[in-house]
């Protein structure tokens, strides 16, 4: 047995990672390894898969609070009159409509109206944006910002300057609230102030990638060890334990969001993959956006939709979606709801099929099991 | 941790003979290294198998691998618990969670499988290698 196990140190990175790149550390690598974690390559970084176990982090998650390591996320800053200029001509949503403070999901886009990346996009001042990027992207995102740059905005690689943790689940609000002064309750979602916690600067922002509620905390990386060690102590007794990257993704996937690599890439448009919501044409014209406007005008070939598997065995990801028989798309991402306590998963299908609902199948190792199409997000936290 | 009396094979799996009957089940490494085990697959008794031959499939949360047999026979018994209950082979995979009895072919084939002591040095030279 077994076979399958050993790629994970190489999973999902070669796509982004030569094979000849130096795996890269966060700050907080040797107190992973003390706490026991299991290491994986994650977009070239050596990052913690899981420490107690996946279906506990998670569980912590949707029920405590999880504290997460990720330094790993790239991050770009824009500066100068121009800033605004080149946000919105490389990203599909309307950073014109933020306020000081507030930041928003996006998708950094190529001229074919497809993903180079998504992204945060913080808005700290009029002439100073910050972005989010995922880890495996930020150099070939720095180099296509930059190649677009006529704003003359000051566009900087970032990611070495910080540091980033994420508290998430419902106790994650009163636990860093125990370290900051910064009062909590008046960051709203998706909105973020600059205040300290522990004694230490940070961006904390009130986002995340889990379904949760939580913050994003962005600071100086030689500060990482104590923020860990003093976010643990006043998380523990509130039953918040260390999570991965393992515990990462079956949240997010149970939350319904998109991962890059796998529901969207630089094939994918903001259309298919269920994201007009952050594509607007009004603002327009950004990257892609006539080709934006043509394809909605000339509809979609596939959408991305949500389905659970109706028996006990599991959808994995790159698995063919059947549909009467015939091969109609692949699973993008899919595997346990821990939560859900279902098996579930994403894929693309033609937009005549993807009705909640309709009965599909999944081919499992030779074998057609039974699926249904279910709404997005799978799971959405109790308000 | 790893019992005197079974034998082991580079792919994780154990068996333990009694006489001409052998169960078998996978090692406290492959279950750690899988993590957490969320559904698994069996052979319907009486099914033949050889050595190195895949008779089943354990999922964790991340991945699927498939169970290879260490020795020839046919399968008598399936571990009923396990359907219910597949987080037992995470938490006694030397005990309660073995995966199938098996009725040996030849009782004498396990004997060249690895013994306890030389799977504590494969898997610790694996270990090795895995974190470099």
């Amino acid at each position: 047995m077994l076979a399958s196990m050993f790629r994970r140190n190489n999973e999902k990175s070669s796509v982004t990672t030569p094979a000849t790149a130096e795996v890269r550390k966060t700050a907080l690598n040797s107190i992973h390894r003390q706490l026991g974690a299991k290491m994986v390559n994650f977009g070239g970084w050596d990052m913690p898969l899981e420490y107690s176990g996946i279906l506990a982090e998670h569980e912590a998650v949707r029920t405590r609070a999880g504290l997460f390591d990720v330094s790993h996320m790239g991050e770009i800053e824009i500066r100068g009159p121009g800033a605004l200029g080149l946000v919105q001509l490389v990203t599909c949503n309307n950073a014109a409509k933020l306020a000081v403070g507030q930041a928003h999901y996006s998708g950094l886009m190529t001229s074919r109206g497809t993903f180079v990346d998504d992204l945060l996009v913080h808005k700290i001042s009029d002439t100073h944006y910050l972005l989010c990027v995922n880890a495996g992207n930020q150099d070939h995102d720095f180099e296509h910002i930059v190649e677009h740059n006529k704003f003359d905005a000051k566009a900087e690689n970032a990611g070495p300057r910080y540091s980033q943790l994420a508290i998430q689940g419902p106790r994650a609000k009163d636990i860093l609230q125990r370290l900051t002064p910064a009062p909590l309750d008046s960051i709203h979602y998706y909105h973020f102030a600059f205040g300290k916690v522990s004694g230490i600067d940070c961006l904390i922002a009130r986002t995340g990638y889990t379904g949760e509620d939580g913050f994003e905390i962005y600071f100086a990386p030689e500060h990482s060890e104590k923020l860990w060690s003093d976010l643990m102590h006043a998380g523990q007794p509130a039953g918040m334990i260390p999570c991965g990257l393992g515990a990462r993704n079956t949240l997010r996937l149970e939350a319904g969001m998109c991962l890059y690599g796998h529901e969207i890439d630089d094939t994918t448009t903001p259309w298919e993959a269920g994201l007009g919501w952050i594509c607007k044409m009004e603002k327009a014209p950004f990257l892609g956006s006539d080709v934006l406007a043509q394809q909605k005008k000339d509809g979609l070939v596939r959408k991305l939709i949500g389905f659970e598997m109706l028996d006990k065995r599991i959808g994995r990801d790159g698995y063919p979606v059947l549909i009467n028989g015939q091969e109609a798309g692949r699973v993008t991402s899919g595997g346990p709801a821990p939560f859900l306590k279902k098996n579930i998963g994403m894929a693309y299908v033609p937009p005549k099929s993807t009705a909640v609902g309709t009965d599909v199948s999944i081919g499992i190792r030779g074998q057609s099991e039974a699926a249904r199409i279910v709404a997005l997000p799978f799971y959405k936290r109790p308000q | 941790m790893y019992p005197k009396d079974y034998r082991y094979t580079k792919e994780h799996e154990w068996v333990k003979v009694d006489g001409s009957n052998g169960t078998i089940g996978i090692t406290d490494y492959a279950q750690h290294e899988l993590g957490d085990v969320v559904f698994v697959e069996m052979p319907k008794v009486g099914t033949q198998l050889k050595p190195r031959q895949s008779f089943g499939t354990i999922e964790s949360v991340k991945a699927v691998s498939e169970i290879f047999s260490p020795v020839s026979g046919e399968v008598t018994e399936t571990n009923p618990a396990l359907a219910d209950s597949p987080e037992l082979i995470n938490k006694d995979p030397h005990g309660a969670a073995w995966l199938i009895k098996v009725r040996l072919a030849d009782p004498k084939e396990a004997a060249a499988l690895m013994d306890a002591a030389a799977y504590e040095a494969y898997i610790a030279a694996q270990a090795k290698e895995h974190s470099a």
